[in-house]
């Protein structure tokens, strides 16, 4: 493909009929989007172009401008309040990439001016709590820590009085992995969540689901059982660096509307962007040949 | 959340109850609900695709039975279909070639897939079911704590770790770990290795590397079962660069449909060997065709009913 330079390929236009729409459908479809949405999206577009002649370029356009405009509602950062410590709780599926967002959101506020702790809630996992650590040491921030196996609602609960000694502005409390059919796991977060509300009414001020984006349809499962259970707030789509476009954050947006924070794209420490609806749009139409 | 495959088709064929057999329209438009459905439970793209096809060869002109409904004539078809596809002719896919000691495991796989936790699960099986000595080493230099997790799970199922070095790369790891194996008199030594992107061309050579080095006997991609479309890709570019000999198919315990594996296997032809059932050491299992097939069409019973009919 390097090799040799192809002259200019003529704009060729072509009638937007059933074949057209449906290999835009499959385009949405490849995206993890899920056939309901990307059915919705494609004729939301389709709609007074059918029958019209488009180049390719055109209907690629149209579509991830479509995208970019369901998403630009979604698309928030994090926000700040003023009590403190503003308690941010994060919570999400197994390996979706908790502990790795907490060690760059800790940087990220760090370096912007706040006082960072974060509490190593995951006391379950081998190793969770080195990990979470060494993000510490790197982010510049202490890790309050219990030793493996000890209950993570009362870790959670210590953490908040010790952030408030120490006036914190803000408390991270990274959590275990759980996946959202596991009933006593949930409730294990629920009741993490009530125990931070017996300190601080208000708390926990933002509840981050996690999500990868190499995840299909079962993200919709994550998202809707965590809210119920654990309130969450906003979302993180992390592994974004891949070829996987996370489409399903299209159908999310749909469906919940919470907003979306950040994404991680990377492993590195300053690997997390904010959410951009048109360059998401843009990634999720553009690779693909139509 | 979503309608299962024999509710797609049960509306489809309520007006058909009477005829003799499925005709091609029939066919067609059932099929179009088989693809929703494959496409819901995260099957990729082509490989959806690819299946359909090879179905409407097998159910078009087949007689139905009188006592079931076209609607789960076609479903059984599809799922023998299915269920073929994932069990391929491997016969028994718990077993690995750990012959010739040191037989060398190496795995692979996406950041976060449960490389780290099948690893310790499946020496634990070997130590325990198959008798063997096995050694684990971790090659992953670049995760926070990825040695120690690695090291916390060797103690926790008293299987041997080799020591940790700071400083060395993936390929002077296994290299150690190779000889440790040989010196040690061990059957089996377990190389468990960094996530990686399948498009990382700097972690793919090195794990390229690591392969000529020590020439495994079985290399094991790790899949997470809730992956999406991006299976394909996942599957083709690993088995392309490394060569692997298996999947191991983690958090199934979820209630995510698992199409993932039938895009694994219909792209690699390698067989899926193990599941991972949940983050205990002992929740892996082999893999059982006929349970994901019901699983990635959202139903069980209908298979039964057809069957006994
Ligand atoms: N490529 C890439 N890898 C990521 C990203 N975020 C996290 N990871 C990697 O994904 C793996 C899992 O990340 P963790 O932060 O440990 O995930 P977790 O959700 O805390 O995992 P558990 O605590 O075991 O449930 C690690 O190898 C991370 O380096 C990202 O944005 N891109
Ligand atoms: N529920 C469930 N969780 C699993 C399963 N397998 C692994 N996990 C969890 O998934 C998370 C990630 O597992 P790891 O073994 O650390 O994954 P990895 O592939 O080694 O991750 P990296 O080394 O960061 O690439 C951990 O929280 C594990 O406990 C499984 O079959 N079911
Ligand atoms: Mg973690
Ligand atoms: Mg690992």
């Amino acid at each position: 493909r390097l090799t040799g330079r192809k002259p200019a390929k003529p704009v060729v236009k072509r009638e937007l009929d059933d074949d057209m729409l449906e290999q835009l459908e499959e385009l949405l479809i490849a995206s993890d989007m899920g056939v309901d949405t990307a059915l919705r999206v494609s004729a939301n577009i389709a709609e007074g172009r059918f029958g019209k002649k488009v180049s390719t370029q055109e209907i690629k356009q149209i579509l991830a401008d479509e995208v970019a405009r369901i998403m630009e509602t979604v698309a928030k950062p994090l926000p700040l309040y003023p009590q403190t410590p503003q308690v941010v709780l994060v919570v999400g599926v197994n390996g979706s990439g908790k502990t790795t967002t907490i060690g760059k959101l800790a940087s990220q506020f760090k370096e912007a001016g706040k006082s960072v702790v974060i509490a190593a809630g995951d006391t379950f996992r081998a190793a969770a709590v080195e990990q979470l650590q060494v993000w510490g040491d790197r982010a510049g921030v202490p890790v309050l820590t219990a030793p493996e196996g000890s209950d993570p609602a009362s870790l959670a609960f210590d953490a908040m009085t010790k952030a408030q000694e120490m006036g914190a502005d803000l408390l991270m409390i990274d959590t275990a992995g759980r996946l959202q059919n596991r009933q006593d796991l949930m409730e294990e977060l629920a009741k993490i969540v009530r125990v931070i509300r017996k300190k601080d009414e208000s708390a926990p001020h933002n509840t981050l689901l996690v999500l990868d984006a190499t995840t299909g349809q079962n993200a919709l499962s994550q998202v809707e059982t965590f809210q119920k259970l654990a309130d969450v707030s906003g979302l993180v789509m992390t592994k974004l660096d891949g070829t996987a476009k996370g489409g399903v954050l299209v159908a999310l947006a749909d469906k919940f509307g919470l907003p979306i924070h950040a994404i991680g794209v990377g492993e590195k420490i300053d690997d997390l962007a904010p959410f951009d609806p048109k360059d998401f749009a843009q990634a999720l139409t553009g690779s693909d040949s139509l | 959340m979503f309608e299962n495959l024999s509710e797609r088709l049960s509306g489809v064929f309520d007006r058909l109850t009477k005829q003799g057999a499925l005709s091609d329209e029939d066919v067609k438009t059932a099929l179009r609900e088989v693809r929703v459905a494959l496409l819901e439970a995260d099957v990729s793209l082509p490989v959806a695709r690819d299946f359909v096809k090879a179905v409407q060869e097998k159910a078009t002109g087949q007689a139905v039975t009188k006592s079931v409904t076209p609607g789960q004539q076609v479903v059984k078809i599809v799922h023998d279909e299915l269920q073929h596809v994932l069990a391929g002719d491997d016969d028994n896919p718990g077993e690995l070639k750990i012959d010739n000691a040191p037989a060398p495991i190496l795995m692979v796989g996406l950041q976060g897939s449960g490389k780290t936790t099948s690893t310790g699960k499946l020496a634990k099986r070997l130590k325990e079911k198959n008798g063997k000595r096995v050694l684990m080493a971790s090659l992953d230099i670049y995760r926070p704590a990825a040695m120690q997790q690695l090291e916390i799970l060797g103690t926790q199922i008293g299987v041997d770790t080799l020591p940790i070095v700071a400083g060395e790369s993936a390929v002077q790891i296994a290299k150690r770990a190779k000889q440790q194996a040989t010196l040690g008199g061990y059957d089996v030594y377990m190389l468990d290795t960094a996530g990686r992107l399948q498009i990382d061309e700097t972690l793919m050579q090195e794990v390229e590397d690591v392969r000529d080095v020590v020439n495994p006997r079985e290399t094991l991609l790790v899949v997470d079962g809730l992956t999406g479309q991006v299976a394909v890709e996942v599957a083709e570019e690993f088995d392309g660069k490394i060569g692997i000999s298996g999947v191991v198919l983690t958090r199934m315990d979820g209630d995510g449909r698992g199409g993932a594996a039938l895009s694994m296997r219909a792209v690699t032809g390698k067989p899926i060997k193990f599941v991972g059932l949940g983050e205990k050491m002992d929740a892996l299992e082999t893999f059982e065709p006929e349970r994901i097939a019901g699983r990635i069409l959202g139903m069980g019973d209908i298979v039964a009913l057809v069957e006994k009919a």
